[in-house]
């Protein structure tokens, strides 16, 4: 064997810094590249990180609306921790934020003129309910059938869309909405209460920390989280100390199913305030990059969330004020997730020189 | 002290001087990007008009890619929080949001493309692409071999349904035995899509794709499968040499430069702008010659002459809905009312609007 040709090998040792670490190693990269993309085009790299980064959040309403676009993606990534931490890939998210979102926009629509206190509660049920079903499918499959969860969640991300579609073209249409694909309206106490008055962050975001909390509380404090942990990490150990595998992936689903269903029913009960067709701009996919960009960690989820959804509204910031193409957010998004996957790679390996000893 | 003060206004002037005190800021919001080379791409180019005719009295920026949902609210927030004078909102479904940040800020002026909903301070406007369809379902009537018309429709809303009544109308008129496929896409901005539907169409026999949608996608596809197709919101015969028959053009500077010089004069009021061939808001591509016979082009030409004139209008009586019953008498035209909420097919064309 060539002695100079590299070679990547596990490392032995991994520094425990290595969970701060990877992430804040890929944030730094990612601005660099991004400071050189700026100047290649043309644009002053300080001036316009500012616009990208700290211009959108500069002021009361526009730091309202990262927690806005932040609520959303922290929700469904938590949720997506319980099953990446198993190592299953559930990809479906967007598929149960959409489910969660009809079965809770649902009720809604079905007490369009009964207002009470009632009503958001049940909404929220339903919203849970409707994401845990979405997501038991793909659970049942795979323990039934071992079939691939990856591409069953996704598949069914699809079908969500297409249900949603038909009920806002046909029978949940809006009768006075001129036959446009929307539903009617929520009533007031379908509503998600805003937090403050005049800006749209809402209700949602608390239940949202909440359920951070909760989650760091089972992953670090509970045999069931010490169980996901161990199955991720050796299924045979997990065998080995008689954990029911099947029980878990079927959990695991569930939890990140109802986690997205409760994303989705608090963007129509929040913002949108009734259902139509592009009631998610893909949360459930950028999710998945907040969840590993987190590492998996509660607190970490929260920084993650926080600097994803920042590259969207970067991105009008910078077409505003510097006429820069929306594109450039998307690029961002993909630096970070591109440096961290490679980050991740040098932190659990290293590249030696000459031969495996 | 005083020399702080120099300092400071100096500053100040550094930051915020470039920028003309009086210069008026127009921003405008767009579904796609400006390189969909159709809806968007003509709003832009109205845009660059409004600039080249006012100069420095004002000065405009845009967000692209700003999707129909809560996103539109910030993106349009954005804009008017950032000093803008003027809005446009340049989709039917920005609607909602365009009201919803508009009552916040009274003293800026919004403009929202197509659709319905006046306030104070919201404008609507919106052109007669219908007589356009008139002369597309002319033209169609007599081109067609298989006498079967693909039709892209987008959302089922008054706009689109007026579109397709406007061509079948005309079509049949010249070619009674012709047939409409329509496929609703449900989007506006879907380049993918729309070239699966304009696919679909072609197998099942359409050898002339029309399209109410926002790219050039249907007419590249038509292109590659050797159909006929029209372009649509702006001349894409570039995207397909050998389809495009016309397109039925959006003009939209001329307006964009009057509203923007009504705000620097302070004569702005809100109001609903529907203008057609006549104002030059819509205007016909070149006709293509290697297509279409020199004969046709001139009946084209005539129709144009006559729809500005007014002694042709697309809505002339008898029509008659699905269920055979009348609607526009004999020697009547359809009044704008009826046009505006548009919701049925006429007599002839199969399937149900989606209801």
């Amino acid at each position: 064997m060539n002695l100079l040709s590299p070679s990547i090998v596990p490392r032995t040792q991994i520094s425990s810094y290595v969970n701060f670490l990877v992430p804040l190693i890929a944030i730094i990269l990612t601005l660099l590249t991004g400071s050189l993309i700026f100047s290649l085009l043309g644009f002053n790299p300080i001036h316009s990180l500012y616009t990208f980064f700290i211009s959108p959040i500069s002021s009361l309403y526009g730091f309202s609306e990262l927690l806005v676009k932040a609520t959303p993606l922290a929700l469904i990534a938590i949720g997506l921790s319980y099953c990446f931490k198993n190592n299953i890939y559930n990809i479906g998210a967007e598929g149960q934020l959409i489910m969660g979102a009809i079965f809770g926009g649902g009720v809604a629509i079905y007490f369009y003129n009964v207002e009470g206190f009632w009503l958001l509660p049940l909404m929220l049920l339903a919203g849970v309910i409707g994401g845990s079903l979405w997501a038991l499918i793909p659970a049942l499959l795979k323990t039934k059938f071992n079939t691939n969860e990856i591409l069953t969640s996704l598949m069914l991300v699809y079908v969500a869309t297409f249900i949603l579609d038909y009920l806002v073209v046909g029978p949940w249409k809006d009768p006075s909405g001129f036959s446009y694909p929307k539903s009617r309206p929520f009533n007031e106490s379908a509503r998600m209460p805003e937090l403050f008055d005049g800006l749209r962050v809402h209700f949602g975001l608390i239940i949202t920390l909440f359920l951070v909390f909760i989650s760091w509380f089972i992953f670090s404090k509970t045999i069931f989280g010490f169980q996901l942990k161990v199955s991720g990490l050796s299924i045979k150990a997990a065998r080995f100390a008689g954990f029911n595998q099947n029980k878990l992936i079927i959990s695991a689903f569930i939890i990140c199913g109802g986690f997205a269903g409760l994303a989705g029913l608090g963007e129509v009960s929040g913002p949108i305030g009734l259902l139509y067709r592009d009631i998610s701009p893909n949360y459930g996919f950028t999710a998945i990059i907040v969840a590993f960009l987190g590492r998996l960690h509660p607190v970490g989820i929260i920084f993650s969330s926080l600097i994803i959804a920042l590259t969207y509204l970067g991105a009008e910031d910078a077409q505003v004020f510097l006429q820069i193409p929306s594109a450039v957010g998307f690029i961002f998004q993909g630096l970070v997730l591109f440096y961290l996957l490679g980050a991740e790679l040098l932190v659990n390996y290293k590249i030696q020189f000459g031969k495996i000893s | 002290m005083i020399r702080i003060i120099t300092f400071i206004t100096t500053f100040l002037f550094l930051i915020f001087g470039s920028a003309n005190a009086d210069q008026k800021k127009v921003g405008f919001i767009y579904i796609g990007p400006p390189g969909d080379h159709g809806w968007t791409y003509m709003h832009d180019v109205g845009r660059k008009y409004m600039e080249s005719q006012l100069g420095d009295s004002i000065s405009t920026t845009y967000i692209e890619n700003v999707p129909e949902n809560a996103d539109a609210v910030r993106a349009i927030r954005k804009l008017a929080d950032s000093g803008h004078d003027l809005i446009f909102t340049t989709s039917f479904n920005y609607m909602d949001q365009t009201h919803e940040v508009a009552k916040d800020f009274p003293q800026i002026k919004f403009e929202h493309a197509t659709g319905y909903i006046q306030a104070d301070n919201v404008a609507t406007y919106s052109a007669r692409f219908y007589e356009g369809r008139m002369i597309e379902g002319h033209i169609a009537g007599h081109m067609t071999k298989t006498n079967t018309i693909g039709y892209i429709a987008s959302y089922p809303i008054p706009e689109v349904v007026r579109g397709i009544n406007a061509f079948y109308l005309a079509a049949s008129k010249v070619n009674p035995d012709i047939k409409m496929k329509i496929i609703w896409v449900f989007t506006w901005y879907d380049p993918g899509k729309e070239a699966d539907a304009a696919n679909t169409l072609i197998n099942q026999g359409a050898d002339i794709i029309v399209q109410h949608t926002d790219t050039y996608a249907p007419c590249q596809a038509a292109q590659k499968a050797g159909v006929l197709a029209f372009g649509q919101a702006s001349n894409q015969e570039e995207f397909c040499p050998d389809s495009h028959l016309t397109a039925i053009e959006d003009i939209w500077g001329p307006y964009y430069a009057a509203r923007a010089k009504a705000v620097v004069d302070g004569t702005w009021s809100s109001g609903d702008t529907w203008d057609g061939m006549d104002k030059g808001m819509v205007v016909m591509s070149p006709y293509n010659t290697k297509l279409m016979p020199a004969s046709l082009i001139q009946e084209a030409v005539n129709m144009e002459v006559a729809i500005k004139d007014g002694t042709l209008h697309p809505f002339t009586g008898p029509i008659y809905n699905q269920a055979g019953e009348i609607v526009v008498p004999e020697g009547e035209v359809a009044p704008d009312g009826m046009l505006l909420g548009m919701n049925f097919y006429v007599q002839g064309i199969d399937g149900e609007v989606p209801q």
